[in-house]
Formats: C-alpha cells, structure tokens, sequence
C-alpha cells in the first residue's frame, strides 16, 4: 500500500522503507475491543445492581427498628438481630485485635529481622498457603484447639480465636506489603543517624507503613464478619434468646442468623433474611469506606 | 620527588600560596583505611585499597561508575552492615580505633560519622522533627530548640526555614531538601561527614550552594565526598582519591594525592585518561 | 572508539598553529638579516608590513585557546599542552618582533656604508633559526631531551653575541666616527641575541608541557641530557 497518508508523504529522500500502516483497520480492532471490554464492566456492574434489587425488594419492608432491638423468636414479627449484630461485632474486634498483633509481628519479622533463607522461604510458602485455605478447615481447627483440647467450650472466645487465625495469613500479608513498600532509602537515613534497629522500625518504618497495614486489617476484618462455615463448626448458636454475658457465653453472629432464618419455611423468614443481609451489606461497605478513607488520608501526609 | 624551584622573590609567593592544597601530609589522619576488601556474596567488589582521610579537609573519591566508590565510602560508616551479602575485610581505623572490631557498635559509629545520600530522604515528618529526631535518640541533653537552631544555621538553611519549623520536611525544594540532610547529619555533631554524590539529583544552582556549604563546613569537619562529576571535584576537594576497575572487574585504587596534582599532572595514566574525558 | 574525537583535533588545531607561526618568523628573521647584510630596504619594509600578520595570527590563536578551555574544561596534560600554546605564541611573536626590529635599522641606516660584511650576525642568525625549528619541533613530538638539547645551544649564540660587542668596541675607540654605525649594529646583533633566549623559553615550556614542572634552562648548570629522563616523570 502507499505510504500517502493525510499528512502526505515524508519530505524528499529520507523515506527508505514501504509502510502498510493499515490505521483504519487498527483504529476499527480498537474500538470494537473498548466496546467489548466496556460490556464485560457492565454485566458486573448489572449482576451486583439485580443482586441488591432482589434483596431490597425482599426485605425493605422488614428494616425496621425491631431488628435491632428485638432478639430470636419463632414469630417473624418479633425477631430481631440483636443478639446477632453484637456478637459479630465482639467476634471482630477480638479476631481483629488479635490478628493484628500477632500479624504485624510476624511481618516486621520476616521483613525486617530474619536473615533472608531457606527458613523465610518456608515460613513465606506457609503463610502465603494458609491464606488459601478454606475457611471450614479454620473451623476445625478452632473446635480442636480452641474448643477441646483448651477446654474453652462453645463460647464467644473460641469464635473468636478461631476468626482470628482465619484472618491472620491476609494481616500478615498485607503488612508484609506494606512494609516492604516504605522506601529503602527512609532506612538508611534513619539507620544513618546512629538508630537502632528498633528505633528505626518503631519511628519511621512502622509509621510510614501503618496506612498499608490498616487498610489490610480492615478488609480482612470485613472478611471476617461474613463467614459462616468455621462458625457454624466451632460451635456458634443458631438460637440465642439473649445477648451474650461475657465471653465465655454461647453467642451467635450475623450469618448464622441470617442462614437460620433462610432456612425456616415462612416466607416472612425468608424476608427477614434478606432485611439481616442489607444490615450486613451496609456495615461491610461502611468498613470498606472507612479503609479507603484512612488509606487517603493517612497516605496523603506522609507522601 | 619534587625540583628545587629556585627562590626567586616572585616565585617563592606562589610556592606558599599552593603550600595549603598540596601537603595535606601536615593533617592528623582521621580515618585509615588499610587492605580494604569487601564481597558480595562470591563477588569481590573491591580489592585491596588503602586511604588516608586528613582531618578537616575534603576529599573526594572519583572513578567510573561500578568502581567502588560509594562501597568503599559506606564502609566507613559501616552502612554496609545493613545488606544481607556484604562482607567486609581489611582495617579502618577512626581516630586509632578499629571500626570492623565485633566489639564496636555501629549505631556508635554513625552517630559520629553522619552520610548524606544521592537523593534527598529527609523524613516525612516536619523541619523541626528531622533535625531534632537524630539528636534525641542519641541522648542530646541540651536544649534541643537551640540545638535545632543551631544545626539549620551550619546547613546555611535556618532564614529560610525558620518560619516553617512545623512544615513537612518533604514540601522543600531539592536543594533544601538536601541541605535539611545534611542538618540531620550534623545533628548528632559528628565528626566526619561522609557525602555520596550528593549534589547529582540538583540542579546546577543548587549544586554550587551544597559546594559552598560544604567549604563552610570543612573548617570544622572532615568530609569524604563521592563524585561521579570531576568539576566538582576539582572545585571542592583538597584530596582526590581515583578508583577504577581493573582486569578482574573489581574496584581497585589507581591513584590519590593532592587535587592539584591529579588534575594538572596526575601519576598514573589511567587516571589522566579518565580526568582528561579519553575513557569511562 | 574515538572519545572526545572533536576535543583531541581542537588541541591539535593549537599545535598546528605554533609550527605555522614558527614558519612566518622563521622567514622573518631570515629576510631581516638579508636585508641587513645587503642593506635592502625594500626587504626591510616588506619585513615590517608582514609583521602585523604574525600579531594578528598570534590574537587569533589565542581566542582559539580560551574557547577551547571554556568549553571543553581541558584537565591535566591537555591543559598543561593548552597553556603553553598560549605561552608559545607569545613567545614567538616577540621573536617577529625582534625581526622587525631588526628591519627598521636597515631601513633608518640605509643612507649610511656598512661598517664592514657582516658575518657573525648572519652567523648568529642561522644558529637561532636552527635552534627555533628544532624547538617547535621538540614541542611538537613532545621530546624532552631534544628540548634541552636545544636549550644548550643558546651558548653559542651567547659567545658570539660577545665576540661581535668586543669587535664593535673595538671599531668605536678606534675611530670614534664609527659609533653610530657600529651602535646600530650592536642593536641588531642584541635583536638576535635575544631571539635565542625567546627559543630557550619555547623548551622550558615544552618539558612543562611533558613533566609538569618548570625548569629553568638559563644556560648554567644544565641538567645532563645524556641521563635518564623517565627518572623525572612520565610523559603526558
């Protein structure tokens, strides 16, 4: 094909090779894949918005204070969640305390002070796998460690515990991440004033880090708070008529009472259901915000 | 190895006037290096250099890029302790006393000889805070304001930050920002001032202020700068030190005197070849 | 690979107009000693018109100079070698100098009978001609041995400058009509003298330019050329 193209052709002598440069044909592939990908974002976009539809339209009349304030009964008028809503919160903060500790720990030791091995390797390969387990086998973790062989029993703190190791692989890896990501060159500044290891980690490394790490606590709690399955197998209540005492006490949390009340014949069960989901829903994309709003923020002085 | 010049009146003015820049000999050696060796992994980087540091004056390392220098330079305040792979063999000697020994604590070390890197890392905290920080952890007991006061005026940096003392230290420009580190080094009052490349992330007016500071400085600390720029070096240093690379690829020294001499009558080729642009 | 292919020429360049100004006051001094053997003031004058070229190429070449240092930063060696190029064409400018110097005597003593034929001068003439190519070209080939070689030969120039003054004296206490002829003389024969001293300064520069130090080569104790040279530096 030639070379003349609406900016005409190159000036003189300097042209030496024949082009095909074939741009319309280009531009055309071009679009029709933009167009593709856009239906791709679309058909998400759609499935998320029929799945929030089928649920408000399910459980919008059932939002009612009395979901708050009312505890489990066999009539649909009386139940509520409260006994739900706040072991899931005890759950969480006990699971995400825990899992913070003990998992920036573990990170700013495998970052900062072991000596890079065969033994950080296998403690990376372990971790990185532990993250992919399924959450039942958590469960079963919790109910020989926790409940059995610790003699804890059925209660709020073996759930919590167990929701604890759950979350812990994603906390460390998150903080891995984040600590890895502070920049070599903050270190030796710090190191090059004459800090120890410590002063350095604990002034600037930490610090500069925390944004990272919180972020990854946060969306890990928010994993947490929507598990079922260990729970169900470390013992949580499907029926609790009272909230929990202290934290040796049965308890439940909200997905369990969200697949109890699914599973009841009733049709205003199945309502009540879906009402339970939207509080979830609303307190899992409260915590999302509240991480993206401390990443912003937190991220923003430090930079 | 030097004529006699005969005394002509004339003569005899220019010789002192040079005295100064050419027998650095008369300076206490603060820092010696002796069969300095140091590995990465099964790689040897450097092999087998010896320096001598005279006190208050300034010396610059020069050379290709990969010959050395900046290895050579963290040694001496033992930065190279922080990578994994390095291991180091050889003497350094600072004020007499051996700074490899197991016995010595290096966080001891730095506190005396500060280093300012190639690019600018103050902390991400305010003005205030990165002076004051170094200082604090190493037991400072005075008044700190004062100190930091202090400190930003050596940087030739305090009229223009002492109205911002609470602002980011990262909001400056380059320049400053390098000066607000070089503050930070003086903070903890070193001795020595170890410097690599530290003006070759700026821009040229902000080059000649670092030059002039470190001039400034330099009658009351030692200083070891590494240049790959050789106006610089010329410009600033008393001592040149050359590295380059030899048949082994390991970074070995050719050459070091007076800065005078290696840029107006070097000893070695090598290191006329290199100064006068025909390699590296 | 050719590095700094543009720079290495520049210098080049400067070296090459040494040897083309050496040439135009080699010249000189040859046609002002014609000039003044057979009293040609003709010669004399073209001598003292070509004399503006040898200053006008001396400011050029200078100009070149500093613009090769201001942009090119020369270290080192090529410094040393930049320098005395510069030193050079003063060197051998003032040497045109003497030559035309030289002319004007002719010229104001053309009405006047040579004293007698000239033959020291003449002689003393060849000397500093030979003793200025073989300075530029020890320059030129960077040869310290040949430099001082050179050097030693200012002597010559010397005891005959002195023979010449005992013969002039002699003229003028004799016979003191003479003075004035033989006082002109005097002067040209200093003229050349002094183009020896002018190469002498031209080899001083040249071991400057090879070892980096300044040695004075003023004719007394003389550094014997048979030793050793690589014992004093290395070549640049």
């Amino acid at each position: 094909m030639s070379l003349t193209t609406n900016l005409g052709t190159a000036a003189g002598s300097v042209r030496r090779h024949t082009w095909r440069p074939r741009i319309a044909n280009r531009n055309r592939r071009a679009r029709v894949l933009s167009f593709v990908f856009m239906l791709a974002a679309v058909s998400a976009v759609l499935l998320l918005a029929l799945l929030l539809g089928v649920l408000l339209l399910r459980g919008w009349d059932w939002i009612r204070l009395d979901l708050f304030t009312e505890q489990y009964s066999r009539n649909a008028e009386d139940a509520g969640l409260q006994a739900a809503i706040l072991g899931s919160i005890l759950l969480v903060a006990v699971s995400g305390v825990m899992a913070f500790i003990i998992g920036v720990g573990t990170a700013l030791f495998m970052e900062e002070y072991a000596p890079k091995g065969r033994i950080t390797d296998v403690l990376q390969t372990n971790i990185s796998n532990l993250a992919g387990v399924p959450s039942v086998v958590y469960g079963l973790l919790g109910l020989a460690l926790f409940v059995e062989m610790l003699n804890l029993g059925r209660v709020l703190l073996a759930g919590a515990l167990t929701m604890g190791l759950l979350i812990l692989p994603i906390v460390i890896i998150a903080s891995q991440e984040a600590i890895r990501n502070v920049p070599l060159g903050l270190r030796q500044a710090a190191f090059g004033v004459g800090a120890t290891r410590w002063q350095v980690i604990h002034h600037h490394v930490l610090p500069a880090a925390m944004p990272g790490i919180l972020t990854g606590t946060i969306l890990a709690i928010s994993r947490a708070i929507g598990e079922t399955a260990p729970l169900i197998v470390v013992g949580a209540s499907a029926v609790v008529f009272a909230n929990p005492d202290s934290f040796f006490d049965q308890y439940t949390a909200m997905p369990m009472q969200i697949y109890q009340w699914a599973k009841q014949p009733q049709e205003e069960f199945t309502q009540l259901a879906a009402a339970a989901i939207i509080v979830l829903m609303v307190i899992l994309l409260t915590m999302n915000g509240l991480a993206i709003y401390l990443r912003e923020r937190l991220g923003k002085d430090r930079w | 190895m030097a004529t006699e010049i005969p005394q002509t009146p004339l003569r005899a003015a220019s010789v002192t006037q040079f005295k100064e820049h050419v027998d650095p000999e008369e300076h206490e050696r603060v820092i010696t290096i002796s069969d300095l060796n140091v590995y990465y992994g099964d790689f040897h980087a450097v092999a087998g250099v010896d320096i001598d540091i005279p006190e208050n004056r300034i010396t610059a390392f020069i050379g290709p890029s990969g010959c050395g220098k900046s290895t050579v330079l963290r040694c001496i305040n033992r930065m190279n302790d922080l990578v994994p792979t390095a291991r180091v063999e050889g003497s350094i000697t600072y004020h007499g006393t051996e700074i490899n020994s197991p016995k010595v604590d290096p966080v001891e070390v730095r506190r005396r000889i500060g280093m300012v890197f190639q690019k600018p890392n103050p902390f991400p905290k305010s003005i205030y805070e990165n002076v004051a920080w170094g200082a604090r952890i190493n037991g400072y007991r005075g008044d700190i304001d004062e100190h930091v006061e202090r400190t930003l005026r050596q940087a030739a940096l305090w009229d223009e930050v002492k109205d911002k003392l609470k602002d980011s230290g990262m909001a400056l420009s380059g320049g400053q920002q390098q000066r607000l580190c070089i503050a930070r080094a003086l903070a903890t009052e070193p001795d020595v001032i170890l410097l690599d490349e530290p003006a070759s992330a700026l821009d040229p007016i902000s080059t000649l202020k670092i030059e002039e500071l470190l001039r400034e400085l330099q009658q009351n600390y030692t200083i070891v700068i590494v240049t790959h720029n050789m106006q610089q070096a010329s410009r600033v240093s008393d001592r040149t030190v050359f590295f380059s690379l030899n048949e082994r690829r390991q970074g070995v020294l050719v050459e070091c005197g007076p800065t005078t001499k290696i840029f107006t009558n070097p000893e070695d080729r090598r290191t006329e070849a290199y100064i006068t642009g025909r390699f590296g | 690979m050719t590095m700094r292919a543009a720079y290495t020429s520049q210098i080049q360049e400067l070296m090459d107009v040494v040897v083309a100004m050496a040439s135009m006051v080699d010249k000189a001094i040859a046609r002002s000693i014609e000039a003044l053997r057979t009293q040609n003031v003709q010669l004399a004058q073209q001598v003292r018109k070509d004399d503006q070229l040898i200053n006008d190429r001396r400011w050029a070449a200078e100009e070149q100079a500093i613009t090769v240092i201001a942009t090119q930063a020369p270290m080192a060696g090529d410094l040393r070698r930049i320098a005395a190029c510069m030193q050079l064409y003063t060197d051998l400018e003032r040497m045109g100098d003497h030559a035309s110097g030289t002319a004007k005597i002719v010229i104001e003593t053309a009405d006047e009978d040579l004293l007698k034929p000239l033959v020291d001068i003449p002689r003393m003439a060849e000397i500093a001609r030979e003793m200025l190519g073989d300075a530029v070209t020890a320059f030129i080939e960077q040869d310290e041995d040949a430099a001082w070689k050179v050097a030693a030969r200012d002597e010559e120039i010397d005891k005959l400058y002195e023979q010449i003054y005992r013969e002039l004296l002699t003229y003028m206490m004799a016979d003191p009509a003479t003075i004035n002829r033989a006082t002109h003389l005097l002067w040209a024969a200093h003229n050349v003298e002094r183009l020896g001293d002018r190469v002498t300064n031209i080899c001083e520069r040249t071991v400057f330019t090879i070892t980096g130090r300044f040695e004075e080569m003023d004719g007394l104790p003389q550094r014997a050329v048979s030793q050793d040279s690589s014992a004093n530096g290395t070549s640049g």
